[in-house]
């Protein structure tokens, strides 16, 4: 079945309510936190407070003596019988030889690297308990300076013993010498620095896991606020502990937003799983908020310089860029592919610039690790891409729209100098779509009337694209990925004709629960109450790789469907049997199966029953059941696109920015329900705002005390900060899956962030303000009005 | 020490540590996990109660401090049978919840800003949506839910 066909499929583009609602909606839903197991004791971690420090002793004495202690472990119990947390991506330097790879324990052993460190684990019978124990654990502590500033980072004391000027990596990608002589030719030259902020995730639930152990069965459970338990399993059992897969089983029950922060292997999910055969007892951890702020996986932390080169009509000749990557005090799971194979990639854009050459030095500091973040090296090189377009724009005097329409790729599959291969999209209709939705026709009127008010207007635009759907896994894996990335899906119909899916997808707020029910009753012709979705165990689905990087549909579904495709084959054969037909003949179509040519038919129910109960059945043929397995490993990358206006109004006594409109024109492909996408965009426009405006964790330079380490310091976008967004929809099918579908899920924290600081540099052009990092906050605005009247 | 409350016109008492917040009281005490806990300073809101009339963070006062009030948290807002509250109703209409961590806390703070101001505005309703955070919505189709549920409740 082809992309068009699937669209055309009842319950396809249909925005059903979200089957999985009412348990959130009634208090009844299960995250982490609300499961309790028998036998259960606590765990509190013990954390540096310092940035960078040697351990001289820990005395757990006086704390192990405390009411209701059961244990306390450091790094002395574990060293030796466990390796480190495994990072899953193998990046190489120019010269072949590979990046550097620190261990990265499980509890601290000699040093801690960071304020938030793991430095010991006490586990007792209640919280209360396990707190009062971990504030009477003494570490002796040796302070070595920090090392903040990445740009500084080489002059540094070392974090690791291994990268002695802490530097960790140089990744290059693109035609270096073909980028030079095209630079040498150009008819203009315009440069961009600019500084990706670092991030905090904030999913609204901490992390928290609640691991068991059953001496019995020599079986492990593990709770755990993860978006790809079967990843998880894997690099803890394979990777950490040693452990034989098979013993143990991961549930990710109901996850309150992951946003990327989810998806690693962190220490405390080690820790717990290992110390609950210790004490042979289940052990519940929860993260404080102030917790998660100094552990959780950041995001985002780049310093770029870029340069385009243009001829003198301003099409693009070639494009170079320089990036710094923060990756913090530990490669984390998936760290070091996130400012290479996931940003240099992307550094083409929309835009048919024939030579791109990119090189990226990623570096340690005493900060925590760095990782995916809602987009993932995406929103970095849409922001690097998108902010120099709109410069070369002013710089060659041309509109934002229109240097972008002079650049844009138009014919399709376009092979970037960047490694990608684009299979379709059309990037003017999305352009056009959004001029019109944004009303660029008044926005004149507007900039009049806001001058009338004594306020600056300014508008935005961004026009992103991002891979989504990862991956082939013999691409990724020639990338240094080391794992597969395909997905798995099982069909099982039961005799009474209703569905059950287990699918290797995790759906943490994207409903898939609704999405993929309606996927399977357009095929089955059923009503999509009759389909339920299961995800998140490891112990009732065949496997997965999980939910990130807008992979869900594209890739999950994808092998749902193709786990349909056999449904479909083998349903017809006893259709043919029960309608004594040649299997060639049967037709399937609304729930129904037909002879070619005839009247006959029978319901999908009645086949469904029939292969359970096989009494007019070709045993012969055929073995009874329905019930299949898929995996699905796709062929190329989706590339979701849009164009993003953006306008706001800044004033300029305060510098206080105000978004007075946003147009998000997306091309996600086919697609499924309207209303959760629509949903998706609205939250991604939110973080991506967020981060222009808002967001920015900040180290303290000297001590690398985390000065945002709260809802107090860390500016989260709340319900008043932001207008209503207007939406519009591009579809050109993705040409690789039969779904037609591209992901959807990052495309707004992706595409926006350009578009506000761009429209905040429109806003600001005429009191000659030309730079300004994120978050545009009202000092940095009215700091850099102050500083262009100087 | 021993707290005696009402929690969804339900009669409790527990004998708790002088220091156990609302909270923990009703999440460990009473089992109820729908009210959620996102933060540790009070700003987040997910664990938004309505106390004697009030909605409150249940973070942020200690059960002691509870003595005989009523109580209503999320699993209290349904009707007996099951039928929703117009105001979660109005959530699932709108897409007004994704993860559905902050859900519960979103969804009781919005009956109180209804209560409080029936004719709210969308700026109105944004603005007093200031205490509840949302990491997935973006807001947008909260404030739809807050405003159909306006509607639904005056007719």
């Amino acid at each position: 079945m082809g992309a068009n066909e699937f669209a055309k499929l009842p319950h396809i583009g249909e925005s059903l309510k979200r089957k999985e609602d009412v348990r959130f909606l009634t208090g009844v839903g299960n995250y982490t936190d609300d499961v309790n197991q028998a036998n259960q004791k606590y765990a509190v971690f013990v954390r540096s407070p310092h940035a960078h420090a040697r351990i001289k002793g820990i005395d757990t004495a006086e704390a192990a003596a405390m009411p209701g202690v059961a244990a306390i472990f450091s790094g002395k119990d574990i060293e030796g019988k466990m390796g480190g947390l495994p990072c899953g991506w193998l990046i190489s330097n120019p010269d072949g030889s590979p990046m550097k790879e620190p261990m990265h324990p499980i509890l601290a052993i000699g040093k801690v690297r960071y304020v938030g460190d793991h430095v010991a684990m006490v586990v007792a019978d209640t919280l209360a308990q396990a707190k009062d124990a971990a504030e009477a654990v003494v570490v002796d502590y040796e302070e070595l300076a920090a090392v903040i500033d990445m740009r500084t980072a080489s002059k540094g004391p070392a974090l690791h013993d291994e990268a002695p000027d802490n530097h960790c990596y140089k990744w290059t990608l693109g035609d270096k010498a073909a980028v030079e002589a095209a630079f040498a030719n150009a008819a203009h030259v315009t440069k961009l620095d600019i500084t990706n902020n670092r991030l905090i995730p904030n999913a609204i639930e901490p992390r928290a896991a609640n691991a068991s152990y059953n001496r019995a069965t020599d079986e492990y459970v593990l709770y755990v606020s993860n978006q790809n338990p079967h990843v998880e399993r894997l690099l803890m059992t394979a990777f950490v502990l040693g452990l034989p897969e098979h013993k143990v089983r991961v549930i990710a029950p109901d996850v309150g937003g992951g946003f990327g922060s989810k998806i690693f292997l962190y220490a405390e999910d080690v820790a717990l799983t290992w110390a609950a055969k210790q004490l042979n007892c289940a052990i519940k951890w929860t993260a404080e908020r102030s917790e998660s702020f100094v552990s959780d996986a950041h995001g985002r932390d780049h310093i770029t310089h870029a340069e385009m080169a243009m001829d003198k009509d301003g099409k693009f000749l070639a494009m170079r860029v320089h990036t710094d990557a923060n990756l913090g005090s530990y490669l984390s799971t998936f760290a070091s592919s996130v400012p290479t194979i996931l940003y240099g990639t992307l550094l083409a854009g929309q835009y048919a610039t024939p030579q791109i050459y990119v090189e990226v030095d990623g570096w340690f500091t005493s900060t925590a690790p760095v990782d995916a973040y809602r987009g993932a090296g995406r929103p970095e090189a849409t922001y690097v891409v998108e902010r120099l377009v709109t410069r070369c724009a002013w710089d060659m005097g041309l509109s934002q729209d229109e240097i972008r329409k002079r650049n844009f790729i138009t014919s399709f599959p376009y092979q970037t100098p960047v490694a990608l291969q684009y299979d379709t999209g059309d990037y003017h209709a999305c352009m056009n779509d959004a001029q019109k939705l944004a009303d660029v026709a008044g926005y004149a009127a507007r900039k009049q009337a806001s001058e009338a008010r004594g306020l600056k207007r300014g508008m935005g635009y961004s026009s992103y694209i991002e891979a989504c759907g990862l991956a082939p896994s013999n691409i990724a894996g020639a990338l240094g990925a080391r794992a597969g990335l395909f997905e798995a899906g099982e069909v099982r119909v039961h005799p009474t004709g209703s569905v059950t899916v287990f699918t290797g997808s995790h759906s943490h707020g994207q409903g898939h629960e609704t999405t993929f029910a309606q996927l399977v009753a357009a095929r089955l012709g059923l009503n999509p109450e009759q389909v339920d979705i299961v995800h998140g165990d490891t112990g009732r689905v065949p496997f997965g790789m999980g939910t990130y990087g807008s992979r869900s549909l594209s890739v999950g579904g994808t092998a749902i469907m193709k786990a349909l495709d056999k449904i479909e084959a083998k349903a017809k054969k006893i259709a043919a049997h029960l309608m004594e037909a040649s299997d060639a003949d049967i037709e399937f179509a609304n729930g129904e199966f037909t002879v070619k040519g005839t009247d006959k038919k029978i319901p999908f129910a009645q086949v469904a029953l029939t292969a359970y109960v096989p009494h007019n059945y070709p045993l012969d043929k055929l073995e009874p059941g329905l019930n299949e397995t898929a995996f699905y490993d796709p062929t190329n990358f989706t590339f979701p696109a849009g164009t993003y206006i953006c306008e706001v109004e800044v004033d300029p006594a305060t510098g206080v920015v105000r978004v007075d409109r946003f147009t998000a024109v997306d091309d996600f492909g086919v697609i499924i329900n309207p209303m959760i996408v629509e949903g998706q965009v609205h939250g991604g426009l939110v973080q991506g705002m967020g981060q222009a405006l808002m967001e920015h964790g900040v180290y303290d330079p000297d001590s690398g005390q985390l000065l945002t380490g709260s809802y107090m310091d860390y500016t989260m976008p709340r319900a008043h900060d932001f207008p209503e967004f207007r939406l519009g929809h591009v579809c050109t099918p993705c040409t690789h899956n039969p779904i037609g579908s591209k992901g959807c899920g990052e495309a707004g924290a992706i595409g926006s962030p350009p578009a506000v600081i761009n429209a905040v540099l429109d806003a600001l052009k005429p009191l000659g303000v030309t730079e300004l990092d994120m978050p545009a906050t009202p000092h940095r605005v009215w700091q850099a009005i102050q500083n262009a009247k100087a | 020490m021993k707290v005696e409350l009402k929690v969804n016109g339900k009669a409790v008492s527990a004998d708790v540590p002088p220091n156990t917040l609302l909270v923990q009281f009703i999440r460990e005490h009473l089992r109820l996990t729908g009210t959620h806990v996102g933060c540790d300073t009070a700003q987040c809101g997910a664990c938004t109660v309505i106390a004697n009339g009030s909605a409150i963070k249940s973070c942020n006062v200690l059960a002691a401090q509870m003595q005989g009030a009523e109580v209503t948290t999320i699993e209290g807002l349904a009707a007996a049978d099951g039928t929703l509250h117009p105001m979660q109703a109005a959530f699932k209409e709108c897409h007004g919840l994704q993860c559905g961590y902050c859900t519960p806390g979103m969804v009781m703070s919005s009956v109180d800003l209804l209560a409080r101001h029936p004719q709210a505005s969308e700026a109105e309703i944004r603005a007093l949506l200031d205490g509840n955070l949302c990491r997935c919505t973006g807001y947008q189709n909260i404030v739809k839910a807050v405003q159909t549920a306006q509607k639904t409740m005056a007719a």
